[in-house]
């Protein structure tokens, strides 16, 4: 697989993990998303528990240039807390879905984080000094009685612990009914969306009070409900312009320029059905789980239940490039419709040249894909493989047939174990991969 | 990984000629499927709050088994005596009817089985047998039902789930007091094998598909309107 700066093939390596070693998974600590920030010197993760854990890398070692800098925690916060919906009756979880990170504009950072309601934007910021030496206060803090005050003083800062806080600048709540899936912040900035199974709205990051609804799906008759939003995202470049993926496998281009309410596409990609693969669960395993831009802005990409699919923005009827990411669970469609895994949503991401997409799978496996090479890998995120610059050693699902030495049948698939969320750094061949209640890095094994 | 909890004994009923290890006619594990799928709409109707994703795509699903179903001519296809046979036929074990064609592929059986629903169903379903006599006089409200009068119950029962989780948004006081389908909670009953109270639902449509009689002459959909509107009398008893 070619790497981001040659031709040679990269090598992953296992680098750490995060989380707990136990089999044992507290619910609270699934973990629902992942995202490196701009620069990827920051990792967050969500969990089902409403908290937010940063990690940061540690400063590059200038004489061992082979060697990356390690994550470690930097932040964690409680995001969101679980709320009763009293008009409804109905729990509102905490569990976070989606983390987006805002560029870096000043010495803090500042990111997005949602749940199923409300979104809040958090500001994380870095203590290392504290002014020492007041005169109406004692170093403890209690006040001083001024009479006993003598002499004054100017105070200074001086240096402490570093202490990184996190403090909910914005809390934008009320604006949707229905479970917010995706939420993308626009180029320019200032504004983002938020999109639920029906609806989709555009927000100021300074107003909390008001939200433009700039897409709706919902029929006037909910019995006529065929068809639901599953990912929004905003075009890379171009501000007035984002794209929602639907339930039925379809992704809609809108233009916000064109009219206040984008319900009307300037753009629809759908791939017309293969007639010979069509069965009962066709509908099912061609509803879009996520849809991500390039980030040149040319290409989207989107994951449904089989594949990986990347579409050239200016082609409709087709997608450019289509990738098998577990073929062999076609003829098992039936016993996953049961078991429910095939409404699992699977995530994807690009690398930081987009030349290769990575998305993932079951059984702890990860799948990458080569766009220039053709050529893909399957990848295992496990604690078995967790000595530091361990070359992780390629696995293969067996279809059907003999079974050859080192490969997995499909029947012995852990379907309990499965990536929904990956990431991949900006600049760098480093990987994020977040098992149900682990977080491995992966790095390349050398420059 | 998930537990099997197979029960291959029910692969000794099926219909015709079938044994157990060869592939079940297409029309059964279209049925069971759509069982299946209803089983799954209630369920996830019964949830704190359903994935609205997931309701729409197996109500999508369902309505694609009946269209295929009304188009098939299935709705009164049923040969005579299907109808004498129990229930629990229609749910069938997830390895035979995820069984496919495919030779040694079909018989090796999916390991992915997890104790789920219909598992609870087909183990429960020989009290049922044994509970049917006194029974009869109530169900036999619904076991005089047409086959199309089912699948008015199908559309009906569809709509009133999209219904309800409109309901769940109210947008004026009244729909806030609007009575929820109590036979949603039925499915818990009849899986114990008790009938529940008078409130017909998708579950009694789902008992009054094995024992409805055929009526070959009728076509799909012209009385529906009609059976409608009877059902509707009946529900508000």
């Amino acid at each position: 697989m070619a790497g981001a700066g040659g031709g040679n093939d990269i090598q992953w390596c296992f680098s750490q993990v995060k989380g707990a070693v136990d089999d044992d998974v507290a619910e609270a600590d699934i973990i629902s998303t992942v995202e490196f920030n701009h620069s990827g010197e920051l990792l967050a993760t969500g969990d089902k528990g409403g908290r937010v854990v940063i990690f940061q890398q540690e400063q590059e070692n200038k004489i061992q240039s082979h060697s990356r800098g390690e994550y470690n925690v930097y932040s964690t916060f409680q995001s969101h807390e679980p709320e009763f919906d009293y008009l409804k009756s109905l729990e509102i979880e905490e569990k976070i879905n989606k983390i987006r990170w805002l560029p870096q504009k000043n010495a803090a950072q500042f990111l997005l984080s949602t749940n199923d309601k409300t979104i809040k934007l958090w500001k994380i910021s870095e203590r290392d000094k504290r002014p020492e030496g007041y005169n109406l206060k004692e170093e403890d803090g209690r006040y001083r009685d001024p009479t006993t005050v003598t002499t004054l003083r100017v105070p200074v800062f001086r240096p402490m612990d570093l202490m990184v806080e996190a403090s909910p600048r914005r809390i934008f709540a009320n604006a949707h009914t229905y479970h917010i899936n995706s939420i993308s912040i626009n180029s320019d900035y200032e504004t983002y969306l938020s999109a639920d199974d029906l609806r989709i709205n555009l927000w100021h990051l300074e107003i909390t009070d008001r939200s433009f609804n700039i897409v709706d799906i919902k029929p006037a008759n909910m019995e006529e409900l065929t068809e639901v939003i599953t990912a929004a995202e905003f075009h890379p470049n171009s501000c007035n312009t984002f794209v929602y993926s639907s339930s039925k496998g379809t992704i809609r281009l809108c233009d916000m320029r064109a009219s206040a309410l984008c319900d009307r596409h300037s753009k629809l990609f759908e791939e017309p059905e293969d007639p010979s693969n069509r069965s009962f669960f066709s509908e099912i395993i061609s509803s879009i789980s996520d849809v991500k831009f390039s980030h040149s802005g040319r290409y989207m990409m989107t994951r449904d239940y089989l594949s990986v699919k990347i579409w050239d923005l200016n082609m409709e009827n087709r997608p450019v490039e289509t990738y098998q990411v577990h073929e062999y669970l076609r003829s098992k469609l039936c016993s996953l419709y049961e078991n429910d895994c095939i409404f699992d949503k699977f995530e994807c991401c690009w690398n930081g040249s987009d030349s290769v997409v990575m998305t993932g799978s079951y059984n702890n496996f990860f799948r990458m894909f080569d766009r220039n090479t053709k050529r893909d890998i399957t990848l295992e995120a496990s604690r078995e493989n967790n000595k530091p610059r361990t070359v992780l050693k390629p696995r293969k699902v067996c279809a059907s047939g003999k079974r050859k030495k080192d490969e997995i049948s499909v029947d012995s698939l852990d379907f309990n174990k499965k990536i929904l969320h990956t990431a991949w750094h900006p600049k760098e061949n480093i990987i994020a991969v977040a098992t149900t209640n682990n977080l491995y890095i992966f790095q390349d094994k050398g420059n | 990984m998930f537990a099997r909890g197979l029960k291959r004994k029910y692969g000794d009923q099926e219909e015709g000629t079938e044994s157990f290890g060869t592939v079940p006619s297409y029309s059964l594990q279209r049925q069971s499927l759509l069982d299946m799928s209803l089983v799954k709409l209630q369920l996830c109707h019964m949830l704190v709050e359903p994935n609205l994703c997931r309701s729409v795509l197996i109500a999508n699903t369902v309505r694609q088994i009946q269209e295929e179903m009304s188009r098939d001519g299935m709705w009164h296809g049923m040969a005579p005596q299907n109808a004498e046979r129990a229930p629990f036929d229609r749910l069938v074990s997830t390895e035979i009817l995820c069984r496919t064609a495919k030779g040694p592929e079909g018989v090796h059986s999916t390991p992915e089985l997890e104790d789920g629903p219909l598992q609870g169903a087909a183990s429960e379903f020989p009290m049922v047998s044994s509970a049917q006599g006194p029974r009869n006089p109530q169900s036999s409200l619904w076991e005089m039902d047409s086959p199309q009068e089912n699948k008015g119950n199908f559309q009906k029962s569809l709509d009133q789930i999209f219904e309800t989780l409109e309901n769940k948004n109210p947008s004026s006081v009244e729909e806030l007091f609007s009575d929820v389908d109590s036979s949603y909670y039925d499915l818990d009953t009849v899986l114990t094998g008790m009938m529940s109270g008078s409130k017909p639902g998708l579950c009694s449509g789902l008992e009054g598909f094995a024992a409805a009689t055929p009526s070959p002459g009728t076509t799909c959909k012209s009385d529906l309107a009609e059976l409608d509107h009877v059902v509707e009398i009946l529900v508000e008893t």
